[in-house]
């Protein structure tokens, strides 16, 4: 049962980057460090630890080998149903926080 | 649905935010005005979302009408207990698809923190009953799922 070990992996601050990068579309190992502080051993080897997780796969694709979350696992759904939360929340607060329009701050201020 | 395939507990995802706003206003924005605040790169319909709806009452429709006029179902309301709390029925399967045999259960609670701050704790669980679908669905990843994900993570790298 892999679930278990999601969360462990996902538990990484960096491992958890690189899975939030994959959650954007599938890419290469080169691809990913690019976009990070974090070498291109560094990322394979979080990548290995994210495959044996069962939260992402990699598939040659010609001469590239690419990695993609791999949907088939409950714990890559659970991590990604995680994130979506994380960031509808966000977004909820923003518009609770919102101010008001002008014409209810005019009014606040008399 | 073989319910020896599917595991039989998956934690529960635990979310949850403080809102500098009472909690009447909270659960306010959260409910009647969903379609103010929530994403739209998340649809599942065909055409982009022109409006997410949850309808304010036990099994009212929560559902998003897309720019040409079309419903797509997400789910319903279980519990409607204004200010402090509403249930959801989430019924996306894993392959974003609305399926109407399948119940996940998103629990949201509004706890006032004082007069002006509200905690807004999420709770999606019943997540072992995507299990079956998400089986299914082991091979043939790319696409809507994938496409969906691909549009997701761009909109998150502008954000």
């Amino acid at each position: 049962m892999t679930y278990d070990l999601s969360l462990v992996a996902l538990a990484d601050p960096t491992r958890r980057a690189v899975f939030e990068r994959l959650r954007g579309g599938p890419a290469s190992v080169g691809e990913i460090a690019e976009g990070m502080p974090v070498s291109r051993p560094a990322v394979s080897q979080h990548l290995k630890v994210l495959k044996d997780a069962g939260l992402v796969r990699d598939e040659a694709r010609g001469t590239r080998r690419v990695y993609e979350v791999d949907l088939a696992g409950l714990g890559a759904l659970r991590a990604w149903l995680d994130g979506f939360w994380e960031d509808q929340l966000a977004a909820f607060k923003a518009e609770a926080e919102r101010p008001p329009a002008r014409g209810a701050r005019a009014k606040r201020r008399k | 649905m073989d319910a020896s395939v599917m595991p039989a507990y998956v934690e529960p995802v635990r979310r949850s935010i403080v809102v500098k706003v009472g909690q009447a206003r909270a659960f306010e924005v959260f409910t009647a005005r969903m379609d103010r605040w929530w994403l739209r790169t998340h649809s599942i319909g065909k055409s982009p979302i022109a409006e997410v709806v949850m309808e304010q009452r036990v099994g009212g429709r929560w559902y998003e009408r897309g720019e040409d006029g079309s419903e797509c179902e997400w789910g319903h309301v279980l519990v409607w207990e204004p200010p402090r709390r509403v249930v959801l029925a989430w019924q996306i399967d894993a392959q974003f698809k609305y399926n109407p045999e399948m119940v996940t259960e998103v629990e949201v609670r509004f706890e006032p923190r004082g007069a002006k701050e509200t905690e807004v704790l999420l709770e999606h669980r019943l997540i072992e009953r995507l299990g079956d679908a998400a089986a299914g669905f082991a091979k043939g990843v790319g696409g809507g799922w994938g496409g969906l994900l691909e549009v997701f993570g761009k909109e998150a790298a502008q954000g």
